[in-house]
């Protein structure tokens, strides 16, 4: 805890003389080249977002430098980070993008994770939302009718229990679904096919997949969308999401079945890992003893370019209808989510052994 | 129909030619030095392709997809080192015929069939594509795992004389797949606490230790030039072309059989040039030049890698489900050009969908074309004595092997995998058998759980499996079987006497490791969860049954001890760890330059100059690569000295 408050007053005594300096800005020293750590493949989800983003950086930050996407794969994001965490120059020319993948395994402990987040500083994040849907035969038309799905075993394909699907395996037990996980997909997407196939009863999706791939099926009454995970608004409340406003939160789908509002231990560790995978889907992080004026350079143009409207537009395609977190509470809100307490831990490791038999 | 011909109205238009063509030189460059690929190709393309007209960003980046699979095959028929692991069945018939000095006849007859695979490839596809999506889900989690034993069943026509070397073998790759997370867990086996083998061995170092290093050692031992009999064909360009023309119905099968199981998401390429492979050796009546040097081994894999290329377009376009690793990057590439797969591919966006595939057709052809006019000069390179080559391969293989994980366990994790294939070379085991298990390991078991934990027990029910089932014993475990009962049977009738089966001290050695490595594995994993060790524990038991069967066999049918060069080999590979610790301690740029200086001035007994001249071009060589591409190269102590100043001029 007392490390939690030091790092909020550093971030604050950041954020708080960037704000006095401001004049300074255009004088920074920022380097020709950035090189932008991609611990990630090309092509996948994370590249794809940073190459979207890549010439709007070029085109706000004040020197106009180039932006190099260096894709260091490997260890599912574990690799390329642990290397930028040895190596990251902190004069401005180092930044690095990360993905629910490099927060979740730091959360749970990973042996091969020689990262924190102590040193680094949020300059942005790009958060999503998800949808839970079931197949069209089980007789659920919508969240309203979900006791119809008392002791149906509901199939769903997952890319193993620690991975982006693990605060919604949380979700579903809190909400009594007995759902049966069938891990080793190789991605959300042959979860999405698996479910197609019939294989799947129920399934979930992020927004940009959901939007592109099981709206259509939705259409042709294919599948049947039950709840979101919702938003995360300013001050770290869940709300519903603006891509899905007809939707019920998963919070809502559970107030309307006990009539009371999720609390203890699992609903705690649900809505860390749900900030951390979803709100805090991909971040970009600059070391924290890059210079005061390099920062604040940088801070400035992600703000400039937050407001093109090229940029708004091709946001919507590529993220969906959410608004990019930047400034204190991006670094706030990031400090909560990944600070996991000792008791905590304990109980999310012996959740994973007794419900998927798996030892973290 | 229309939207067929404005589609080609469309790719014909100069702008979108001249795209295509970029993505066609960039894809042919990529493809043709190893270890790069569709991915590299495309990460230095993505950087142009935010903001550009959807229809001319595709086309390019079609071009480059297109063509990997045709460039690709320079250095697996020239050098042993299988390009892509889409052409690593290349190697197994490319290679002896480079060495019987028909280099030039094997690569225009694979530039060839890879231009009419993917064209035939393309046309499959555009009709195909329609209908696809009912057909591509009805291939569920059960359907799968049955590929994936097609392509394991494949073994069995590969395994030469002997099953139970066969066998070993593919267990053996079996288990070392299982290296890594299990799938149907995510629990961690035989890791041993090292990093690097958490995410399991990448498939290009598996490849190139396989292949390409027991081959070099090999020539290095004997050195000579990689042709040691001289080209009775002249230049062989034309033989190849006509013998594509006389095998064409073996084109045409390998192409739609290559377009089919690439549309199949969740197979991937990697296999189905080895299917291919062991269809042509069974469906030929004399199969006994294979790996000696047949040109229906060059043919078949060719045809298909390209046709496969073509066909994972389906899964991607349609599902957003790449079926191969440049398929994942070109999904990524479609997605930055704000288009999304899905079922509006063959609705709204139908009309560039054709342009797609009319891309992927002019690129084929165009690719093969190029290649082909770069085929006789390239090949007189097979003429130069071996030892010149050496430094130059392997720079060229350690730069590739780096490119996998850019970690100094590249090149451990190389020199392991290549003193097991050095083993299997000299004692005659089924190197390819080793390489399949290897690759569909994973596969294997994930498909197996899903379909389990999908259906129960009834999934072998389903009429998918039960025709996929038969195919695999009419197609590739009764062909071989009858084939050496025929021959046992002619062997006979002429009563001709029978060689003894050979053996050697290496055969003992391979049998011994194998069964340690076996039980130390069955050692690790005894304590894991059930679903965790199931799988491994399965391959173990292949190995240890095979390995005792062999140990049986060698004690009670007489054999004939042949002498082997292995301890010379020992030397060499024990000279490879400590290449590639300078490579990775001193240097990569500074060592590839010293190295090669050295070896070409001492060992290949070269002039200063012309040795200096060598090692000069190598090192500009790495250092364009590293401009263009980013690659950041083990810096070691001496390279910093170097690129510090290289840095500051450019």
């Amino acid at each position: 805890m007392k490390k939690h408050l030091k790092l909020l007053c550093a971030s604050t005594l950041i954020f708080g003389s960037l704000l006095t300096t401001t004049v300074k800005a255009e004088t920074a020293d920022i380097p020709s080249t950035i090189n932008w750590t991609i611990p990630f493949g090309v092509g996948g989800g994370t590249d794809v977002w940073a190459r979207f983003i890549a010439p709007y950086l070029t085109k706000y930050i004040p020197t106009h430098p180039t932006v190099v996407i260096k894709n260091q794969p490997g260890g599912g994001s574990i690799t390329g980070t642990n290397l930028f965490y040895q190596r990251a120059r902190s004069d401005g020319s180092d930044i690095l993008g990360t993905s629910a993948s490099t927060l979740f395994p730091f959360m749970l402990g990973d042996k091969r994770v020689r990262y924190n987040f102590d040193k680094w500083m949020p300059l942005m994040a790009s958060p999503t939302g998800g949808v839970v849907y079931v197949q069209p035969n089980l007789g659920v038309k919508s969240a309203a009718d979900i006791d119809k799905l008392n002791g149906v075993t509901l199939p769903f394909g997952s890319q193993g229990p620690t991975r982006l699907e693990l605060p919604v395996l949380m979700a579903f037990e809190m909400l009594g679904l007995d759902v049966k996980p069938v891990f080793g997909m190789k991605s959300r997407g042959a979860g999405r096919l698996a479910f197609e196939r019939g294989e799947a009863k129920i399934d979930f999706q992020t927004t940009s997949a959901y939007l592109n791939s099981v709206e259509d099926l939705v259409k042709n009454h294919k599948a049947i969308p039950l709840f979101s995970l919702g938003v995360m608004d300013e001050d770290g409340k869940i709300v519903r999401d603006p891509a899905f406003p007809n939707l019920p939160t998963f919070q809502e789908v559970y107030f309307q079945k006990y009539g009371k509002k999720p609390s203890g231990n699992e609903y705690t560790a649900y809505s860390k890992f749900l900030a951390a995978g979803f709100a805090f889907q991909k971040v970009i992080f600059i070391p924290s003893n890059t210079p005061n004026d390099i920062i604040q350079a940088y801070q400035k143009g992600i703000k400039e370019m937050l407001k093109d409207p090229d940029f708004i537009k091709d946001s919507i395609v590529q993220i969906g209808p959410y608004k990019n977190i930047v400034g204190i509470n991006a670094a706030k809100h990031l400090q909560e989510a990944t600070k996991i307490s000792p008791e905590l831990y304990a109980w999310v490791a012996k959740w994973l052994k007794q419900k998927f038999d798996y030892s973290l | 129909m229309t939207v067929l011909l404005s589609a080609l109205d469309q790719i014909l238009s100069f702008t979108h030619f001249i795209y295509l063509l970029g993505g066609v030189l960039v894809g042919l460059v990529v493809g043709i030095i190893p270890g790069l690929g569709g991915i590299a190709g495309m990460s230095l393309l993505l950087p142009f392709i935010y903001g550009m007209e959807p229809s001319v960003g595709l086309g390019m980046l079609m071009g480059l997809v297109a063509v990997i699979p045709t460039g690709d095959t320079f250095t697996s028929v020239l050098m042993g080192i299988p390009g892509s692991s889409s052409s690593q069945a290349t190697v197994m018939d490319g290679f002896p015929l480079a060495k019987k000095g028909q280099a030039a006849r094997a690569l225009s007859a694979a530039f060839m069939c890879s231009m009419i695979g993917g064209v035939v490839g393309a046309i499959v596809i555009s009709v195909f594509i329609l209908v696809a999506r009912p057909i591509v889900l009805s291939f569920s989690s059960a359907e799968l795992f049955m590929l994936t034993l097609l392509g394991l069943s494949v073994v069995a026509a590969l395994s030469g004389g002997n099953i139970f070397k066969g066998l070993a073998a593919c267990g053996f790759g079996l288990l070392v797949g299982s290296v890594g997370s299990a799938p149907a867990t995510g629990e961690f086996r035989f890791t041993l606490g090292i990093d690097y083998l958490y995410d399991g061995i990448p498939l290009v170092v598996v490849g190139l230790g396989i292949f390409a290093l027991p081959e070099i050692i090999s020539l290095l031992v004997q050195n000579k030039a990689i042709a040691s009999t001289p080209n009775k064909l002249g230049h062989g360009l034309k033989q190849g072309i006509k013998d594509v023309f006389q095998n064409l119905p073996l084109v045409g099968k390998s192409s739609i059989f290559g377009s089919l199981v690439g549309a199949i998401p969740g197979l991937g390429g990697s296999v189905v040039d080895w299917m291919t492979y062991s269809f042509a050796m069974n469906s030929s009546k004399d199969s006994s030049q294979f790996g000696k040097g047949d040109i229906r081994g060059v043919i078949a894999p060719e045809s298909a890698n390209n046709a496969c290329a073509s066909g994972s377009m389906i899964p991607t376009l349609l599902f957003g489900i790449p079926g191969s690793g440049s398929a994942a990057v070109f999904l990524g590439g479609m997605l930055l050009l704000g288009l999304q797969p899905g079922v509006s591919m063959i609705t709204t966006h139908l009309d560039l969908t054709y342009t797609i595939i009319w891309s992927l057709a002019l690129a084929n052809i165009l690719g093969a074309v190029f290649c082909i006019c770069f085929t006789r000069p390239i090949s007189l390179l097979t003429y130069v004595k071996f030892s010149i080559l050496a430094p130059i391969i392997l720079t060229l293989i350690l730069f590739a092997a780096y490119q996998a994980t850019r970690s100094l366990g590249d090149f451990i994790v190389l020199g392991v995998i290549a003193t097991i294939g050095v083993l299997m070379k000299d004692a005659g085991w089924p190197r390819p058998a080793f390489l399949i298990g290897f690759v569909l390991s994973s596969g294997a078991e994930n498909y197996f759980f899903q379909s389990i934990q999908f259906y129960g027990y009834s999934w072998f029910e389903r009429p998918g499996v039960i025709i996929i089932a038969l195919l695999i014993l009419l197609g590739f475990v009764l062909p071989p079987i009858l084939k050496s009962r025929r021959k046992v049977q002619k062997d006979e009738d002429q009563a001709t006497e029978k060689a003894l089966p050979v053996t050697s001290v290496t055969d003992l050695i391979l049998i011994l490791f194998i069964t340690s490595a076996g039980a130390y594995a069955l050692f690790k994993i005894w304590d894991m969860s059930t679903l965790t060790k199931a799988f491994p524990l399965i391959a173990i038991a292949i190995v240890l049954f095979s390995c005792i069967a062999l140990l049986i066999q060698r004690y009670k049918v007489k054999h004939q001890k042949v002498a082997t060069n292995i301890r010379l080999e020992a030397c060499y590979i024990i000279g490879f760890f400590f290449i590639a610790c300078g490579y990775y301690y001193l240097g990569f740029i500074s060592t590839t330059f010293i190295f090669s200086l050295l070896f070409l001035s001492y060992l290949a007994k070269a002039s200063w100059l012309k040795s200096l001249i060598i090692s000069f071009c190598l090192v500009v060589f790495l250092l364009v690569m590293r401009h263009i591409m980013h690659i950041d190269y083990p810096e070691g102590f001496l390279d910093p000295y170097i690129l510090t100043p290289i840095d500051k001029i450019f």
